[in-house]
């Protein structure tokens, strides 16, 4: 239960820690808070020569208000978010929210919105939470920077569009109008763990924005496209709704061939997603 | 190894480290501060919580070559804490351990949960505490001696208003 051997190198701006990843043949991973990078090399299952530590470099915990986004540096705690120390780009505090039901307060200190983004495992809140409400992943690398859209951001489980020389440095959030509504339904046997089940629900209708996820799959999260119409097209919950929505779910991720349970929990997620949306 | 300088309950410690060692052995094995304790070693049993500037963190998944430059505190450095000694009176009074391995990560977290939350409900107290595994399942005691020590807390508050009015 103890790591094997590595290199440390604590890089103290973002062109620095472009250069050490440049310069590691691929065998380098940013750490950040070190939430999930630790216990995976305490139990030696992420084989690497270097940690590159980017908590020191300041431009990573930069914010930046925009009239029409929100910029968070990768290095944002859980906890900041939670706080309200860092802006919120929905009127309802959505981010809040999510950060507060991430693992336990001590690791909301230390693990990072980026750091969770870029490692993609598929039942963080993060992950999901991005393509919901459609944000953009900021990445660095040596030829420059360039913007990605999360939903093409996240490929598979643990897998990213990231290069293994590029670092994720922030995360444009596009703001929300006040009459946006959001649902959001985490399914979780024990307090703080990972997420058997996760659903977002984001229906923006000045921006013309409506979008439903599905997380904690074994994959990268599903955009659920008949879903999200059909919540575009109501205007109220009723509880009729419930086999409608549940039917739309069970066609979007047709291809999916989940088992009878998760098919179960995951519709149950998506479900409450959109009845919380509708109902605000 | 790497040199790293760090104060550890306001002692400044210089040592020289493996990259891979964690906060936690840190701790035990160089300052032999042995009463931050190990359970799972990946971050979800709480036994080696510990403030890191100001703030709890889990030690065994902190390395400590992170933490150069930078203020801990372990269990010890809480002996003269007002809050802690009201937290550690309420787990004495009502039972909030048994075998005692998991209370110094319990101590810790609740006194940053009373802190952040004063006044907390119970169900409250279960949700932010469920971080902190008892494996003697003393949680009843926990929780109780987490509600006494937030109403002594709330008490004092109110007393040292009153006295400043």
């Amino acid at each position: 239960m103890k790591p094997a051997p590595f290199e440390f190198v604590q890089p103290r701006t973002i062109e620095d820690a472009v250069r050490a990843l440049a310069g590691s043949d691929g065998m380098a991973r940013v750490m950040a808070g070190g939430q999930s990078l630790v216990p995976m090399l305490n139990l030696r299952l992420a084989p690497l020569e270097r940690v590159i530590d980017v908590s020191r470099i300041e431009q990573l915990r930069a914010v930046e208000e925009r009239p029409d986004a929100v910029v968070l540096g990768a290095c944002v705690t859980h906890a900041a978010i939670e706080d309200g120390r860092v802006p919120d780009p929905t009127p309802v505090g959505l981010m809040r929210r999510i950060a507060a039901g991430i693992a336990y307060r001590a690791v909301r200190n230390r693990g990072t919105l980026g750091g969770s983004v870029a490692l993609a495992d598929p039942s963080a809140d993060w992950v999901t939470t991005m393509i919901a409400l459609d944000a953009r992943i900021e990445a660095v690398g040596p030829d420059g920077r360039r913007s990605i859209a999360a939903a093409d951001f996240t490929l598979g489980a643990y897998m990213t569009a990231l290069a293994d020389d590029e670092l994720l440095y922030a995360l444009c959030l596009p703001r929300y109008s006040a009459a946006a509504r959001f649902g959001h339904y985490k399914m979780c046997r024990k307090t703080g763990e990972f997420a058997s089940s996760l659903a977002l629900a984001a229906h923006d209708p000045q921006r013309g924005y409506c979008r439903v996820v599905l997380g904690a799959t074994d994959g990268a999260p599903l955009p659920l496209e008949r879903t999200a119409a059909l919540l575009a097209a109501t205007g109220q919950w009723s509880e009729g709704l419930r086999a409608r929505v549940g039917q739309a779910f069970d066609e979007d991720c047709a291809e999916r061939r989940f088992d009878d349970y998760e098919q179960d929990i995951h519709r149950a997620s998506v479900v409450a997603a959109v009845r919380e949306a509708l109902q605000q | 190894m790497i040199e790293i300088t760090l104060t550890v309950n306001g002692r400044e410690v210089t040592a020289m480290v493996e990259p891979r060692t964690s906060l936690a052995d840190f701790l035990r094995e160089h300052c032999r501060l042995t009463g931050t304790h190990l359970g799972c070693e990946h971050g979800v049993c709480g036994a080696c919580t510990i403030e890191l500037n100001g703030e709890m963190a889990r030690s065994c998944i902190t390395l400590a070559a992170a933490c150069d430059g930078q203020q801990v505190r372990s269990i010890e450095g809480f002996d003269d804490d007002p809050q802690m000694e009201v937290v550690r009176a309420a787990f004495h009074a009502e039972h909030g351990l048994q075998c005692g391995f998991c209370t110094p990560g319990m101590l810790i977290s609740a006194r940053d949960m009373l802190r952040r939350h004063p006044g907390i409900s119970e169900q409250r107290v279960r949700v932010e505490m469920s971080g902190n595994l008892c494996r003697c399942t003393g949680y009843a005691g926990i929780v109780r001696a987490c509600r006494s020590a937030a109403a002594t807390l709330s008490a004092c508050a109110d007393g040292t208003t009153r006295q400043g009015e």
